[in-house]
């Protein structure tokens, strides 16, 4: 099958993108292929040609109080963008051409590229922070991340988690209550993990005992976690300001390895949410695959049916799994309001559940892909950030979208790639 | 005779779980907005003390809520007329989730449907000079195609790429939004003079009649949305296209097997769904009194369609029985918030309510213990892999 829209035959459904072999159609690569030259001509023209000729950019990789420093990076802007604009252009007709074959391993460093000519049109007689780039784009991840874990317990499992977006936002509301109520942010911690697990259940209710469509059960349950937050937010917290101010987590430096140069700031110098992310991803990487608690899980994914014959309770172990992973999303919830910002505010998830949905599917229903996908939304949306305090003419509005446009872009490009587990969705009912 | 009976009993039957769903979520809603109230819940912490004091003041506030939100949509001529002018956009942006789900798909994005399709009538309203016989129908065919425009982005994708709909309408969603921000701050559209987001107002020729009956006021998008829905009965029970998407819906395989082209009905199927939402919010920048765009109110009917395309079971004709119902709600809320200080958005908590209850009839019926009778339960969506 093929994913040419041009290309005669029935439009593929489940497995677009994939040739019998199993390996990307030569469409596929075309279609890269081009993709990449098209960001390369972006780059030549847009940031290279451009840009003003004999401007320095500089890239500063220091926080501040490392041991060793790592001293700026300064280049004439105009220059390295249209270096890079011809690299990326040839790489891209090499792989419409024929000549390259790693379709998705040259798009990734044409992309790339395009990204760092990209920050040095932006930073063309200014400074961009590296580490505090990519420290924010950790920091925008966790979220994500950890949303998708959640999404990765459920799905694996058989029952689809659309409702991460309402158990982030219902999480994040109790979790400044209650940690502004207690005076401290573990109560407010163990809240939104206590919410997460509450709305895990009624999902998990909803679609496992009373067979509601799943997609809808979880939509249902993200409209209402919208309207009570509002509305508790209008009622209540409008009144009794001193119930939003939860205080935050502090950043936990660990001795020794924070004074490393570049990863010391980066990844041992955070707040206890990038800690439990990792471990996170680690350690439910090892329990799906390499435990029998992960192997019974994904059994009731794939085929339930089996799973049953051999003696497994279907329905609990699906019970379990959502609940926990309500729980993880409750978590994931309560960083807005006790790590991002100090404070509730209406609809502040602003679609972060939808978009680690998709980092799910980027991420192949895998825990660490799931994280790295989240490490590129991550990335897309603090750049974002970064592009709109610097000196650019394009508006904020549109850069705004960034982080939705890619995610469009990443479920359309990769969708057909991925599989989910077999039975996602399904109920499960005997006799 | 006896005919006419059966057909009674049957939509007797098929009103049954949603009236009890309705009268649920009330009740629900009630305690939510008793128990979230600072004064009665004072009351309630000295309820050892004085248990009447604290029950009577929980009834007060519940009562007087909900007669509020009565008196104000339904109470008088003029409130009905609000009602009516809220239920336009609820009818048609229902029908087009409601045609999704018939084809197998669900439409999350009604809300940004019905942003481009209001700013793409908005701005045929404003900037151009037409006489009336051509500028309102022209106003009305750019807002169509506009919302079908962005509808058929996300039927394209899931037949060319596979990308679930769920996903890519919510991120067209979104992307819509701050192309509504980016609208209405630039000079195009930004009303002069102002520094809020809010456009110019749309020209008298291309505004939608006013249709006054004594007190009753109300605009002719009301009569759009009634030719929609017959339009939509029309397209799904008669014709061949409403044929091949109710197919593709029940099972894609099988169409594909059948020598259906399934991508191409998802595509058409998301273009018809795009310009109804399209239609719902032109019908409102062409028709309520304000006759401008501004941000917020679109994404809540878009939201609100899906409760109505669930309670009317995306049925035409229950989906505007369901746009009336949540027109009141909505109409009535306002009302509620002026008297009573209970705040709007607890129409979204009692309409979430009432699509679990819709959504989950099994859970009505163990509630009120009515028991199941034929016919299976309407299934609406496909899940992510198919």
């Amino acid at each position: 099958m093929t994913t040419d829209p041009a290309a005669s035959g029935p439009p593929p459904l489940a497995s677009a993108g994939v040739d019998e072999a199993g390996g990307p159609s030569a469409a596929r690569r075309l279609g890269f292929g081009i993709a990449t030259v098209v960001l390369g001509l972006i780059a030549l023209v847009a940031f290279g040609l451009g840009s003003e000729s004999g401007v320095d950019a500089t890239f500063v990789f220091v926080r501040g109080g490392e041991a060793i420093e790592i001293p700026d990076l300064t280049f004439p802007a105009r220059t390295v963008a249209l270096v890079l604009g011809v690299v990326i252009v040839a790489l891209g007709a090499a792989l419409a051409g024929g000549l390259l074959h790693r379709v998705y391993g040259v798009f990734g460093v044409g992309l790339g590229l395009f990204i760092v000519a990209l920050l040095a049109w932006a930073a063309r007689d200014d400074t961009i922070n590296i580490i505090g780039l990519l420290d924010g784009s950790l920091r925008r991840a966790i979220p994500l991340a950890l949303g998708a874990l959640a999404g990765v317990l459920c799905e694996r499992a058989g029952v689809i988690n659309i409702a991460i977006e309402g158990m982030l936002l219902a999480a994040a509301f109790t979790g400044a209550i209650t940690a502004s109520a207690a005076n401290t942010p573990w109560v407010g911690l163990l809240g939104g993990v206590a919410v997460g697990a509450l709305l895990g259940a009624a999902l998990a209710m909803l679609s496992i005992r009373y067979t509601v469509d799943q997609i809808i059960g979880g939509t249902v349950i993200n409209i209402f976690a919208v309207g009570v937050t509002s509305y508790l937010t209008a009622r209540v917290l409008v009144e009794y300001q001193d119930l939003n101010q939860p205080g935050s987590f502090r950043p936990v430096g660990i001795p020794l390895l924070e004074d490393i140069p570049v990863v010391g700031p980066l990844l041992f110098d955070n707040t206890i949410y990038v800690y439990v992310m990792f471990a996170l991803v680690a350690g439910l990487t090892w329990a799906l695959f390499r435990s029998r608690w992960g192997l019974r899980l994904r059994a009731v994914g794939e085929h339930p049916r089996a799973a049953d014959t051999v003696g497994i309770n279907v329905l609990r172990t699906r019970y379990r799994a959502v609940v926990l992973g309500g729980a993880v999303a409750g978590f994931a919830g309560t960083w807005f309001t006790l790590d991002a910002v100090s404070g509730f505010d209406e609809n502040m998830t602003a679609g972060r559940g939808f978009i680690a949905l998709a980092a799910l599917i980027f991420g192949r229903w895998h825990p660490v892909g799931a994280f790295i996908a989240a490490l590129v939304f991550g990335f897309a949306e603090e750049l974002q950030g970064r592009l709109a305090l610097l000196d650019t003419p394009l508006p904020s509005e549109l850069l705004l979208m960034t982080p939705y446009v890619v995610t469009i872009i990443v479920v359309a490009g990769l969708v057909g790639r991925s599989r989910a587990p077999a039975a996602d969705g399904e109920p499960y009912t005997t006799g | 005779m006896s005919a006419v009976l059966d057909r009674g009993r049957t939509v007797g039957r098929a009103l049954l779980v949603p009236a009890l769903a309705l009268l649920t979520a009330l009740v629900v809603g009630g305690l939510v907005i008793a128990f979230s109230d600072p004064d009665t819940l004072n009351e309630w912490g000295e309820f050892f003390g004085d248990p009447v004091g604290a029950l009577s003041s929980s009834w007060d506030i519940v009562s007087e809520s909900y007669r509020a939100l009565w008196e104000s949509s339904l109470g008088s001529p003029s409130a009905l007329g609000r009602t009516l002018v809220e239920t336009t956009p609820l009818a048609l942006a229902g029908l087009s989730v409601a045609l999704a789900f018939r084809s197998g798909l669900f439409n999350i994005g009604a809300a940004g449907q019905l942003i481009v399709g209001a700013t793409c009538a908005g701005w045929v309203g404003f900037t151009w000079d037409l006489p009336r016989a051509i500028h309102l129908p022209l106003a009305l065919i750019a807002g169509a195609l506009g919302g079908a425009a962005w509808g058929a982005i996300a039927g394209a994708l899931k037949a060319w790429t596979g990308a679930h709909e769920v996903i890519t309408t919510i991120m067209l969603n979104y992307v819509s939004y701050r192309l509504l921000d980016y609208a209405l701050r630039s000079t195009a559209f930004q009303r002069p003079g102002r520094n809020d987001p809010i456009s110019q107002p749309v020209a008298e020729s291309a505004r939608l009649p006013e249709v006054t009956i004594g007190e009753l006021r109300f605009h002719a998008g009301l009569f759009l949305a009634v030719a929609a829905v017959l339009f939509v009965w029309w397209l799904l029970g008669r014709s061949t296209l409403g044929f091949r998407m109710k197919a593709v819906g029940a099972n894609p395989f099988a169409s594909r097997y059948a020598g259906m082209q399934v991508g191409a009905t998802y595509v058409v199927s998301m273009a018809l769904a795009g310009a109804l939402a399209g239609l719902a919010g032109t019908s409102n920048i062409l028709g309520r009194p304000s006759y401008s765009l501004t941000g917020g109110y679109y994404s809540e009917v878009g939201f609100d369609a899906i409760a109505v395309a669930l309670l009317g079971r995306a049925n035409p004709f229950g989906v505007l029985g369901a746009a009336f119902l949540f027109g009141v709600l909505r109409a009535g809320s306002t009302g509620m918030q002026a008297a009573t200080s209970t705040p709007v958005d607890i129409i979204v908590v009692i309409q979430a309510l009432i699509i679990v209850f819709v959504a989950a009839p099994h859970l009505v019926r163990a509630i009120y213990r009515v028991r199941a009778r034929g016919g299976a339960e309407p299934a609406f969506t496909t899940n992510w892999g198919s």
